[in-house]
């Protein structure tokens, strides 16, 4: 097994010996356009790419959650949140749900003729961006004292919390209109209008997928800048040791609270876009359950690896949403046993959280400043030579 | 601009040193103060408005501390189940800094391992109380035996292989395991509140101090919950393994030099936490007389909640906290609706752990600080 893998790993410095120095952009290039090419390879209402919508979503997500949770060592068991908050910023400020108010800017109709608050898609997409960058700070300032675990609690509470809101929404009054649509949800938002490309509408979801896959590119930038930034620095350095890193001279409040705020909005300027896209912002969908399932795509693509989190949310989310569902669902019905692949759905997903963690704990895509952290913080005395790979060194071997 | 800079520099470190003992007081009596609040205020509120008597008839308002009181042993008993939960939560937080998501799921599976043990072996409305005696001790030690041994088992398969991990890859195991165990719950009893059979006449009264009512099943998850409590802390104060628990958690690589198993050591606590939870589940479906393959994610959240309220690692800690929750839950329930009890929950929690990072009764820890 060792020798198996000691041989692949040499075959990989091989391959990646000989690749020209610019093969990362040409890759990058490629598949930008291969997600660009992608739906006009099915129809306007595919499922497929339906499901490509919600994956990219979901990766929007991921990146947002990376922030807080792989950058700045901030576990948010609470992000869930975010996606409530900026699916409400959609309802508030894209339907007719405050029906008293006569607010239209930079609308089309019908939506600039029915009463409510109707702002253009962008605006709103910017609105709930500074919105829950502002409840992210908010939410970030008691778990400013606490480490660790006790982080994840406070936020998981504010996850609860916001939930019961959205939940109790009805009975709560705001200028004698209630404030969400609780069970029953804020419907009849507007379809979003962009010139050029005209109403957007489930009989074609090809402007939704390149809507999303835009948002998801200017995400991955400003992932990739800000990773790399003075900022960026500072959160990997409070991550990896608080006290040193405050007295080297990082203000603590200030960077907490920017990764706090930061990764909010990427996760509310999302919801609001999938608030936008299924149209019904329904208190149900905000649960713990939705927090889990995006840290997952986080810890399983490797925490604080763009990529790998790209890579981990786009296979969480299409097997969760496309594979089981819909491409092996009769695979046992075919096989003549009596079920559907449904009804394991949960468990089935459970045991690749499981199987993959096991084989790979350290992520599908680790970072590369962390893989070295786990082979040469523990233990390792003999480092090696620089220039070889640390590629491919299993956290496993080295530490007892 | 040196000289200048600084006396504001001292004016500002003394401002300091006044909020820093202004929050110390409020994180030593903050917190006492917050948690009389309620049932103070209820007190007060139903000697002076009163509340509506029923039992005196329609329109009569009654001004005394009964509906309190009763709010007051619902909660107890209540919170002896969330304490047990919680006791588990700690155990495993304390031994090896998990948060083991999977832990509800387990109380869950006690629960419907429970109903379908009593089943199994004939219990239900007609048997007698003999039956009951012999029965129910019996049902309760192979749940809790059976949730001992899951919980091992996902130890030994989910985390043992993840000790050397990043800190965060079990926790994703424990996510994956909850999971498994809450399809395997929806597949056994379906995916709605199934009723089950009463089998102590749970509403039925036992005693009555004052106007307040005690009823079977106040009665049995109190008594359940107390002896194994007194058992678990005698074991790990007095016991050459609870000592062996106790230095694992203070230091695993210490205690692996002095000799000490510690892998065995770790299985032993996940099997004692296990085996509370499978108690909490039997007596949970007793006592609700419903049960819900959610149920155990719910619960478990709860009684997190209140074992970081009463300091993570903190086995009184843990009791105090799942009482103090369970308390607050029944009376937020009865007087305000249960749709708001979680808001409630949750906003203590976030005080408490703002004003008292480290939990009523916990020490500072290496996380908390």
């Amino acid at each position: 097994m060792n020798e198996l893998r000691a041989q692949l790993q040499e075959w990989r410095a091989a391959i990646e010996r000989r690749l020209p120095s610019w093969w990362p952009r040409a890759l990058a290039v490629a598949l930008i356009a291969f997600g660009l090419i992608l739906p006009q390879l099915f129809s306007v209402t595919s499922n497929f790419v339906n499901t490509e919508i919600l994956s990219l979503t979901y990766v929007m997500f991921a990146l947002g959650l990376n922030i807080v949770v792989g950058f700045a060592g901030l576990l948010d068991l609470g992000y869930v949140a975010f996606f409530a908050l900026g699916s409400y910023a959609f309802g508030w400020l894209g339907s007719g749900w405050f029906y008293k108010a006569h607010v239209h800017i930079l609308v089309h109709a019908p939506a600039s003729t029915i009463p409510g608050i109707h702002l253009n898609f962008v605006l709103i997409l910017i609105c709930a961006g500074i919105f829950t960058a502002l409840a992210g700070a908010v939410i970030g300032v008691p778990t400013l004292r606490l480490r660790g675990d006790y982080i994840a609690i406070v936020t998981l509470a504010f996850g609860e919390i916001i939930r019961v809101f959205a939940l109790q929404g009805p009975s709560l009054k705001i200028f004698g209109m209630p404030l969400t649509g609780g069970e029953l949800g804020i419907s009849g938002t507007d379809a979003p209008y962009l010139p050029g490309v005209g109403m957007f509408s489930q009989l074609n979801i090809r402007p939704w997928y390149y809507t999303i896959f835009a948002l998801v590119l200017i995400t991955l930038f400003v992932n990739l800048r800000v990773r790399d930034s003075r900022l960026g620095r500072a959160w990997i350095a409070l991550r990896e040791d608080e006290v040193a890193a405050v007295s080297m001279g990082i203000p603590l409040v200030r960077t907490k609270l920017f990764a706090y705020s930061l990764g909010a909005a990427f996760g509310g300027i999302a919801g609001a876009f999938l608030a936008a896209y299924t149209t019904l912002i329904d208190a149900g969908e905000f649960q713990f359950g939705f927090s889990i399932f995006v840290l997952s795509m986080v810890i399983l693509g490797g925490l604080g690896s763009i990529w790998g989190v790209v890579l981990g949310a786009l296979l969480l989310a299409n097997i969760n949403y496309y594979l089981i569902p819909d491409v092996f669902n009769s695979l046992p019905g075919d096989l003549g046993l009596n079920f559907n692949l449904t009804d394991l759905q949960v468990s089935i997903f459970g045991f690749l959280l499981v199987i993959v963690m096991v084989l790979r704990p350290q992520g599908l895509v680790p970072e590369r400043r962390r893989k070295l952290e786990l082979t040469r913080g523990l233990g390792e005395t003999e480092l090696e030579e620089p220039g070889t790979s640390w590629a491919g060194v299993e956290p496993g071997e080295v530490v007892q | 601009m040196e000289a200048r800079s600084l006396p504001t520099r001292t004016a500002s470190s003394g401002g300091k040193r006044a909020l820093l003992a202004i929050r110390r007081a409020a994180g030593r009596w903050g917190l006492v103060a917050l948690l009389l609040a309620f049932p103070i205020y209820f007190g007060a509120h139903d000697l002076i408005t009163g509340y509506p008597g029923y039992a005196h008839g329609h329109g009569t308002r009654v001004h005394d501390l009964t509906y309190l009181g009763t709010n007051f042993v619902q909660g107890i008993s209540n919170g002896a189940i969330w304490a047990l939960i919680a006791i588990g939560y700690t155990l495993v937080y304390g031994i090896i800094e998990l948060i083991n998501f999977a832990h509800g799921d387990v109380f869950m599976i006690g629960s419907m391992t429970g109903v379908s043990l009593w089943s199994a072996i004939g219990l239900g409305l007609a048997t007698s109380t003999l039956g009951l005696v012999v029965g129910l001790p019996l049902a309760l030690l192979v749940c809790m035996l059976v949730c001992g041994a899951l919980n091992v088992l996902i130890e030994r398969v989910g985390y043992r292989p993840l000790r050397g991990a990043p800190r965060l890859a079990p926790l994703i195991t424990a996510v994956g395991f909850s999971f498994i165990l809450q399809n395997v719950g929806l597949l056994w009893r379906g995916g709605s509140t199934v009723g089950v059979s009463d089998l102590i006449r749970e509403n039925k009264s036992v005693v009555q101090i004052s106007g307040v009512v005690v009823h079977r099943a106040d009665v049995l998850s109190i008594g359940v919950t107390i002896p194994l409590v007194i058992l678990l802390g005698w074991f790990v104060s007095r016991t050459r393994q609870g000592k062996a628990m106790r230095a694992t958690a203070q230091d695993p690589e210490a205690a692996r030099l002095m000799g000490i198993n510690v892998d065995w050591t770790i299985s032993l606590t996940f099997l004692i936490g296990g085996a509370l939870a499978g108690a909490a589940g039997l007596v949970y479906a007793l006592y609700e007389t419903t049960i819900w393959y959610l149920q155990g994610f719910e619960a478990g959240l709860i009684a997190f909640t209140a074992a970081v309220m009463g300091g993570i690692g903190n086995l009184r800690g843990a009791v105090l906290g799942g009482l103090i929750i369970g308390g607050i839950q029944q009376t937020i329930d009865a007087r305000v609706g249960p749709q708001w009890t979680p808001f409630f929950v949750f906003g203590l929690l976030i005080i408490v752990l703002v004003l008292r990072p480290q939990g009523l009764l916990g020490e500072e820890t290496r996380e908390a600080g």
